[in-house]
């Protein structure tokens, strides 16, 4: 079953039509990287599987569950928020501006999960979140704050932050968009790890097409909230089927 | 120019003997007592209803909104007046009028009133955290209540402490409307000896005097507040405790938090 499902989901803002029917499929352990150009519909589709946006029309689950509405009467209702809190805290999401807590370290960002959503006690949840600071290579700076961090220390942190809460499904929101060219390669090296190594299920939207070669099962270009193609990488990226989509590679290639 | 120099009456020694008068003394601990207990009145209801005004729930916005409109809309005194005069007129309960003293009256109503000023300062407090702040907590399955306390709030103090203490200092010496229904606080009770002794300026820089003691040891209290909460600054803001700290133990130089 799939790990992830998508129908036919629309979404609007006041007069703008962001989400026109996309759905999309992903697999347990598969990595598909979502690409687009700015304003298609990629990041509000991806804040929309979460529930950071409600949808207007359509359904998606998580795992075989809808995540923040209910069946009822045959139609949808939104959950009540302790429910979608709780689908919420199986989908790890990440950011394109880190969003880690300042008032916290690393360590803290990375407990923050556990100790405040799951009642994990602290000593054990600041165990497990050193054991993920190692893993995206940063057990020096546990102490450290987000300011005293660089950006792509800030980001892996991020990515320990999400998975502490042990996620079904990862979300990565442009992840490596904000940062300084040389810091990108260490984020996209965590990513690759976590596909690799622990198979998570990750949905990447993202510019890094080399990234998408390396590690994404399929890309899918999404234009004007819409899926327009879709298929491995080596396919969308080397023999686009649609204009639209030529023109846009072209444009991020050159 | 001289003659008028010669002629100053102004007499230092009778500033010095009312200072710490027992009359001023009372009325300075008064003055203490209600902007303390007024203030935290004022924060309590400040968080509580600037919470109501950030709520997506339509009632307690309205509510909140009410509250205030009113409060911030009509004069400190007028409140003072109605709470102390209007309502045991109202009322006109015999227990209610004597359980409602001149010193408790001061306290609710300026209390109150400061609510309305430190909801404004809360709720803008609260909105400058960055929105992307509330997005992390939600997806890390934070309720919005979870995500507020632990992760909006906490930053948004940052924000809410320089005015609040700007509020606070208003209070110390706002409070002196009090006078009005009787209470001696620190400038009533200067007033009273004035009225025997004549001494007008004498007293009033005896007031003076003792306002500015409160003002200045509030101030330096919240450079503290603010250098507690600058956890996760590159530099801490350096204060004159932390100096002076820095100086008895010989550490120079910035302070890596």
């Amino acid at each position: 079953m799939a790990m992830l499902s998508v129908v036919d989901a629309h979404k609007r803002y006041g007069r703008v039509e962001v989400l026109r029917g996309i759905s999309l499929e992903v697999a347990k352990g598969q990595v598909v990287v979502i690409v687009g150009p700015s304003g298609s519909g990629k990041s509000t589709l991806l804040r929309c599987i979460n529930h950071l946006e409600p949808l207007d029309s359509g359904r998606i689950s998580v795992d075989g569950e809808l995540v923040g509405y209910r069946e009822k009467d045959g139609g949808l209702a939104e959950d009540r928020e302790p429910e979608i809190a709780r689908k919420r805290a199986a989908i790890g999401m990440v950011f394109q501006r880190f969003n880690l807590f300042p008032h916290l370290t690393a360590l803290g960002n990375v407990a923050a999960g556990p100790v405040w959503v799951k009642g994990t006690p602290r000593e054990k949840a600041e165990g497990e979140a050193k054991a993920l600071l190692d893993r995206v290579g940063l057990s020096a700076k546990a102490e450290n704050y987000p300011s005293q961090l660089s950006g792509g220390q800030q980001q892996r942190v991020a990515i320990a932050r999400a998975l502490a809460m042990q996620p079904k499904l990862m979300l990565f929101d442009e992840p490596t968009s904000a940062l300084d060219p040389e810091l990108v390669g260490e984020v996209l090296e965590v990513m690759k790890s976590l596909a690799r190594e622990m198979h998570m299920t990750m949905v990447v939207v993202t510019h890094e097409i080399g990234f998408a070669r390396d590690v994404a099962d399929r890309a899918v270009f999404v234009d004007e909230g819409r899926v327009l193609e879709e298929g491995p990488p080596s396919q969308v990226f080397d023999a686009p089927q649609h204009e639209r989509t030529r023109e846009f590679l072209g444009m991020i290639r050159a | 120019m001289l003659a008028i120099l010669l002629a100053i009456d102004f007499k230092p020694d009778i500033v010095w003997k009312f200072l710490f008068d027992d009359v001023i003394i009372e009325g300075a601990w008064v003055t203490l007592q209600v902007s303390v207990v007024a203030m935290l009145i004022g924060v309590v209801f400040g968080g509580g209803f600037a919470l109501m005004k950030v709520s997506r729930n339509p009632v307690f916005r309205g509510a909140a909104g009410f509250y205030v409109w009113f409060f911030r809309g009509t004069p400190a005194l007028l409140q003072l007046l109605i709470l102390y005069f209007g309502l045991p007129q109202v009322i006109d309960n015999q227990q209610f009028t004597n359980e409602l003293t001149a010193f408790r009256a001061a306290i609710i109503a300026f209390g109150i009133n400061e609510g309305a000023y430190m909801t404004e300062i809360v709720r803008a407090g609260i909105l400058s955290v960055d929105t992307g702040q509330m997005d992390a907590a939600k997806s890390l399955g934070m309720t919005q209540m979870r995500a507020m306390r632990r992760v909006v709030l906490p930053q948004a103090m940052r924000v809410v402490v320089p005015p609040t203490g700007n509020e606070f200092i208003s209070m110390l010496k706002n409070s002196s409307l009090a006078f009005t229904i009787g209470l001696v606080e620190l400038l009533g009770a200067a007033k009273l000896i004035y009225a025997v002794n004549f001494r007008f300026m004498e007293l009033l820089v005896v007031a003076a005097i003792w306002y500015l003691a409160f003002t200045t040891i509030f101030s330096v209290l919240q450079g503290e507040v603010e250098r507690l909460l600058a956890v996760g600054d590159r530099e801490r803001p350096r204060t004159f405790i932390s100096r002076t700290i820095e100086l008895l133990s010989g550490k120079r130089g910035t302070e890596m938090v």
